[in-house]
């Protein structure tokens, strides 16, 4: 036994003096937790374990909304993990300023960051007064209608190429007994759909007087009264979807029983799973293929601080790997989201991520609308549109007044 | 009420007879022993309280800031806010249908019970048992229940009602009706269980004697026995009325507060203000104007109580 232990006890010290830093465990939350998500944080945990720590897994069920408050709660309980994935943005911002991350500055001066991640409004994301606090680790975007030309086919009409086409086919799909517009009814849904329907009808100029320049006036201009008559169409033609769940709507137009879905780029984990070919049995149009705009919302992951030197060095070598060339790769083939830097070939991916690769090469890019407000007017205008997307009762116009307010409000 | 009136007169008693230098000192085991809990209820309950209430006169986000002092800017937002009233709207309507039903049905079942039925333990076990589920698992039961692909609507179209339509949980009108079933599925049992412990408390000669005078059964229980037993009625009362403040779980399992908000409840409003929209002053102001409705509840209870003690 002592010897075991002294043998044992020598291979650490041994490996410790190889790898420089010593063997750490670090525990990671995130709330990756559906089927190809779980996939691609394996890819993450495995290269972690190679360099000979150890990656304890801390998945929690449920989205976001289910785990940020646990994450949080548990930062500022004096209770934190090692490691946590948020979205890039605001989400962490007071935790940051409260000084409780753990500031990356140094790994990123050494890796490079600034030259590599592309678009650079990621790390803009994670910086607060000139500091870097997090690693970011994936772009997914919003602005995607996906279509089924199972469903298509049997209503009898070609498979539109942009959201109008999509309104003029919508009542041979209904007279096909189909439901046009697959919508999830959790309030995160709602609002996302509207925000790529103001990209894609009002145009990115618009919206970028409105989301970040927070201009009141611009959502009483004509551009967003027609995205609010827009919503108001959407809104009957989702009427017979009664779905809650996002997965369940994709699943829907996976089978034609619905026409297309507004949903984020992470639907294309659902189709492959179905093992449907894009092209083939869907089509997807980025920014409804009425404006090729994509956001660069996205994960990234902040390290909590630790008072262990040990273990704060790992956090590091954590921190560098996450955005290594072969671990990007290999996560955002199975993630379905786009690398955060253009140097690595993702030759691999199928025709939706190569058509996300290009608009991103091409730089029509926008901000995610989580860098742009923060968590509490987010949860104001998504109780606007829940409410309104339910209740046929209120008008665009009514809803285009309170929205106007929400902003003249938000932060 | 008349059990807590001999106690309380008993501690006069004690009092009086008490030296008043002693009096301090007096059951010292008892009173130290006491401290803890003491010191948890100023700190914990009332601390804490007092705690929420200041923070709810802040701009506090995610983390407290006692010191962005913004006055009544929370409250003002809060009552502005239309899924806040729509919440206050569904608690008004769930409260006073609950206590309602939840007294009508609970006293009924006991009543029934109390008619020296054969297999009451039966009934009694089936009735109470929905109590031993959680909301979260009655929630999902009804909200599967009240589906209408595989539900109750379903079930009554197969039997030829081809066009009964029942579906509550689909419609931001009636859908607070629907959580409402499920609550009081749930909460009656044990209504029912209070109650019937009430009636087997109340004295076998007073059955005897309503007997010889020819009295009915049912107007023996409204003029006789109901009015007796209003010690268990006040606590039933004050049981459903906490039950009613504090609903989420509910809500959470059946609709998660849709369609849109028209199932939303204040409790569901303060969790996610605090912790989903990072607004701890928002959240603590709705926490607050829940708390003034259950000192609503309480004051009244507390002055019956006393109220009634003081007057035997």
């Amino acid at each position: 036994m002592t010897t075991l232990l002294k043998g044992f006890l020598a291979s650490t010290v041994l490996t410790t003096v190889a790898s420089v830093s010593s063997a750490v465990e670090l525990e990671v939350t995130h709330w990756w937790t559906s089927g190809g998500e779980a996939a691609a944080v394996v890819e993450f945990a495995n290269a972690f374990n190679a360099t000979g720590n150890t990656w304890v897994d801390g998945a929690i069920a449920g989205s976001g909304g289910t785990a940020r408050p646990i994450i949080i709660s548990r930062i500022l309980g004096g209770d934190p993990m090692h490691a946590t994935q948020l979205n890039h943005g605001r989400q962490a911002e007071e935790l940051v300023e409260a000084g409780l991350m753990l500031d990356l500055t140094d790994v990123a001066e050494a890796e490079g960051w600034k030259e590599i991640v592309n678009p650079s409004s990621l790390l803009d994301s994670c910086t607060v007064d000139g500091r870097i606090y997090c690693a970011p680790v994936n772009i997914h975007s919003w602005q995607w209608i996906w279509l089924s030309h199972k469903a298509f086919a049997d209503a009898g009409v070609e498979v539109p190429g942009n959201w109008n086409e999509f309104i003029a086919a919508a009542p041979a799909l209904e007279a096909a007994g189909k439901v046009p517009l697959a919508m999830g009814q959790q309030p995160w849904q709602t609002a996302g759909a509207f925000d790529v329907m103001t990209i894609a009808l009002a145009g990115p100029e618009v919206w970028t007087d409105v989301v970040m320049n927070k201009n009141a006036d611009a959502v009483q201009g004509a551009a967003y009264t027609e995205v609010f008559e827009a919503a108001a169409t959407a809104r009957t033609l989702a009427a017979n979807s009664n779905v809650q769940d996002w997965n369940l709507a994709t699943n829907l137009v996976i089978t034609g029983q619905a026409g297309g879905q507004i949903m984020g780029d992470w639907a294309q984990g659902e189709f492959a799973l179905a093992g449907k070919t894009a092209g083939v049995d869907y089509t997807c149009l980025p920014g409804l293929g009425v404006n090729q705009v994509i956001s660069t919302g996205g994960d990234a992951f902040y390290f909590p601080k630790q008072d262990d030197p040990a273990i704060e060095a790992a956090q590091k070598e954590l921190a560098a790997l996450l955005l290594s060339p072969e671990v990007q790769v290999a996560f955002n083939l199975k993630k379905g989201s786009l690398p955060v830097r253009g140097d690595v070939d993702l030759s691999t991916a199928n025709d939706c991520m190569q058509k996300g690769l290009e608009i991103l090469a091409s730089g029509a890019i926008l901000p995610g609308s989580d860098q742009a407000f923060s968590p509490d007017t987010q949860s104001e205008i998504k109780d606007l549109m829940v409410e309104f997307w339910n209740d046929s009762t209120i008008s665009a116009s009514a809803a285009q007044e309170r929205y106007a307010d929400i902003i003249a409000n938000a932060d | 009420m008349s059990l807590i009136s001999t106690e309380t007169e008993a501690m006069h008693r004690q009092d009086r007879g008490a030296k008043k230098p002693i009096r301090l000192f007096r059951n010292l085991n008892a009173k130290v022993a006491a401290l803890p809990m003491i010191f948890t209820a100023l700190v914990i309950f009332i601390g804490c309280t007092l705690w929420t209430i200041y923070h709810s006169f802040t701009k506090s986000r995610l983390l407290p800031a006692p010191e962005k002092w913004v006055g009544l800017d929370q409250y003002e937002r809060l009552w502005s806010t239309r899924r806040w009233l729509v919440s206050i709207e569904n608690l008004v309507i769930y409260g006073a249908c609950t206590l309602v039903l939840s007294l009508v049905i609970g006293f009924t079942l006991a009543a029934l019970l109390d008619r020296k039925i054969r297999g009451e333990n039966i009934f009694r076990t089936i009735i109470l048992y929905p109590f031993a589920l959680s909301f979260i698992v009655t929630g999902l039961v009804w909200q599967w229940i009240l589906n209408p692909e595989f539900g109750i609507q379903s079930i009554v179209q197969s039997l030829g009602w081809e066009r009964f339509a029942f579906d509550p949980l689909n419609n931001g009108q009636i859908v607070i009706y629907g959580i409402l079933i499920a609550g009081i599925w749930q909460g009656s049992g044990f209504i029912m269980v209070i109650m019937l412990a009430g009636l087997r408390g109340i004295d076998q000669e007073i059955w005897k004697a309503a007997r010889v005078d020819g009295i009915p059964a049912w107007k023996t229980y409204i003029f006789i026995v109901i009015p007796m037993m209003k010690p268990v009625f006040i606590t039933a009362l004050v049981m459903i009325a906490s039950g009613i403040i504090k609903v989420y779980d509910l809500v959470v399992a059946q609709t998660s507060g849709g369609p849109g908000i028209a199932s939303e409840v204040p409790a569901k409003y303060v969790i996610e203000k605090m912790f989903e929209a990072q607004n701890l002053g928002q959240g603590f102001a709705a926490s607050t104007m829940m708390l003034v409705s259950v000192l609503v509840v309480l004051i009244p209870y507390i002055y019956l109580q006393l109220g009634g003690s003081r007057r035997g």
